[in-house]
């Protein structure tokens, strides 16, 4: 087995250049709905985010991972109604394809591979994620990895802009987290293994309500 | 996806200027005045950088000087500057989809949401910019130079007609300007100066015929770089000395 940990690295990235930086996961309606407001609340709302959006995020990484590999663009196409089927709010559905094809875009750039085709061009992210993951010759682990730290890091990120917290206590939160995410990544990797429809499917409907409000906010720092 | 990965070649895709500039300098009504005065002569498009709001495309929207369609917000997360040189993804589909949804298009203006001093335009994502300052934003703002106000295919400097009132000599500033960008074009503009409105729009058309020539490269002005004298016809005001053109 080939290590490619620093692939790994520069897919984790925050700094990847594929626009993740504009949305808070849900954060900012969250904050404005008085969900969160403090490092606890906040600290909550990360596990949840990463036990339901997380947990769905990396399953489905994982599984586009391997379709990737073996090239079966059918399986892209029941990947994709799959993890429809799994986002009832269109809000979200809108900024999750959005986001996957801001990957691709950036992917294709950095990392031309013609298997990406397969793909289509508005994946949902974790699908495009998981097809990126791939390309750099990445496994189903990896992939999982990337779609558990990216819930949780782009909130934590938005987090330090939106309410009066430093930077240290909410990475420390994060770093409080890692036993759940590898916990969460064994379990999305072991899901991708089986059937389509037994793959997570945890919801999060005060997460559903905040995107379509704030999919309709005039003021907003962050896109979603 | 593979139709999106390579641009066409630089001549035969839009013309993708940038404008940048600290915030309420007059990005949205320099765009404004470029298309009242080209949209009957070249096909534009528009993309704004908003940070709280798409409150700049809703102005130009209103402004009536383009087809609403044919102008698009980009959300940059609170982070203006990243959106235009750091993660250019977000715009780069922005006007990719745009030049696909009215093609041909000229010239695709991109507006960066007004940040500070240090934010210019990656070679990525347009192939000329503009840098705007304003006179009400201090004389001294020229002098201080930035990668913008020194490396800017163009720097504005704009609201002239404002500088009796806020005790700017706009003759010292456009000179300072002029100082730090070793002889690289300055604009003193006010949209009620005819004869500046028709400057910029000379040059609007300038760099387009040169990217349309393909003889304008995404890079840094030169030591000997365009630049306009005060008199002469519209075609005439903006030219370089390199004898081999």
């Amino acid at each position: 087995m080939v290590d490619h940990g620093a692939a790994l690295l520069l897919l984790a990235d925050g700094r990847f250049p594929a626009g993740g930086y504009a949305h808070s996961g849900g954060l900012e309606p969250t904050i404005a709905a008085g969900r969160v407001h403090d490092l606890a609340t906040l600290e909550a709302f990360l596990q949840g985010r990463a036990l339901t959006a997380g947990a769905v995020a990396a399953g489905f990484a994982a599984a586009a991972c391997g379709t990737l590999s073996d090239e079966d663009g059918k399986r892209f196409i029941a990947l994709d109604a799959e993890l429809d089927a799994r986002m009832p709010s269109p809000a979200q559905r809108t900024t999750s394809r959005q986001l996957g094809r801001q990957l691709l875009r950036a992917v294709g750039a950095i990392r031309p591979d013609p298997r990406l085709e397969h793909v289509g061009a508005r994946p949902h992210q974790p699908i495009g994620l998981g097809a990126a993951v791939a390309v750099f010759g990445l496994g189903r682990r990896d992939a999982a990895w990337v779609a558990l730290h990216e819930s949780v890091a782009g909130p934590a990120a938005a987090a330090v802009r939106l309410l009066s917290l430093d930077p240290f206590s909410t990475h420390a939160a994060l770093a409080r987290l890692g036993p759940l995410l590898d916990e969460l990544a064994g379990s999305a990797v072991a899901a991708s293994h089986g059937e389509l429809d037994d793959l997570p499917a945890g919801g999060a409907p005060l997460l559903d309500i905040a995107a379509e409000d704030h999919a309709v906010r005039h003021t907003r720092l962050f896109a979603s | 996806m593979s139709n999106e990965q390579s641009p066409a070649p630089a001549q035969r895709r839009a013309l993708r200027l940038g404008v940048a500039g600290p915030v309420g300098t007059g990005k949205s009504s320099l765009i404004a005045t470029v298309c009242r005065n080209l949209a009957d002569e070249l096909s534009l498009g528009v993309i704004t950088n908003d940070i709280y709001t798409d409150e700049d495309a809703r102005f130009l929207r209103s402004a009536g000087v383009l087809p609403g369609e044919r102008i698009r917000a980009v959300e940059t997360g609170a982070c203006p500057h990243t959106a235009i040189r750091d993660d250019i993804t977000m715009n780069l589909l922005a006007v990719e989809d745009l030049e696909r949804d009215f093609a041909p298009l000229d010239v695709v203006l991109v507006e960066s949401g007004g940040d500070n001093l240090t934010a210019t335009f990656s070679p990525g994502l347009v192939d000329a910019q503009i840098f705007v300052l304003d006179v009400a934003g201090g004389g001294d703002v020229a002098r201080k130079g930035g990668p913008g106000i020194a490396r800017a295919d163009l720097l504005v400097i704009n609201k002239t007609d404002l500088g009796p009132h806020v005790d700017v000599d706009v003759g010292r500033m456009v000179a300072d300007a002029a100082t730090a960008r070793n002889g690289a074009p300055v604009l003193a503009l006010s949209r009620k100066d005819e004869d500046s409105v028709e400057k910029l729009c000379a040059w609007v058309r300038w760099i387009n015929r040169e990217h349309r020539h393909g003889r304008h490269l995404p890079t840094d002005p030169g030591p000997m770089a365009p630049h306009f004298h005060a008199s002469g016809e519209a075609d005439e005001l903006f030219h370089t000395h390199d004898e081999t053109r």
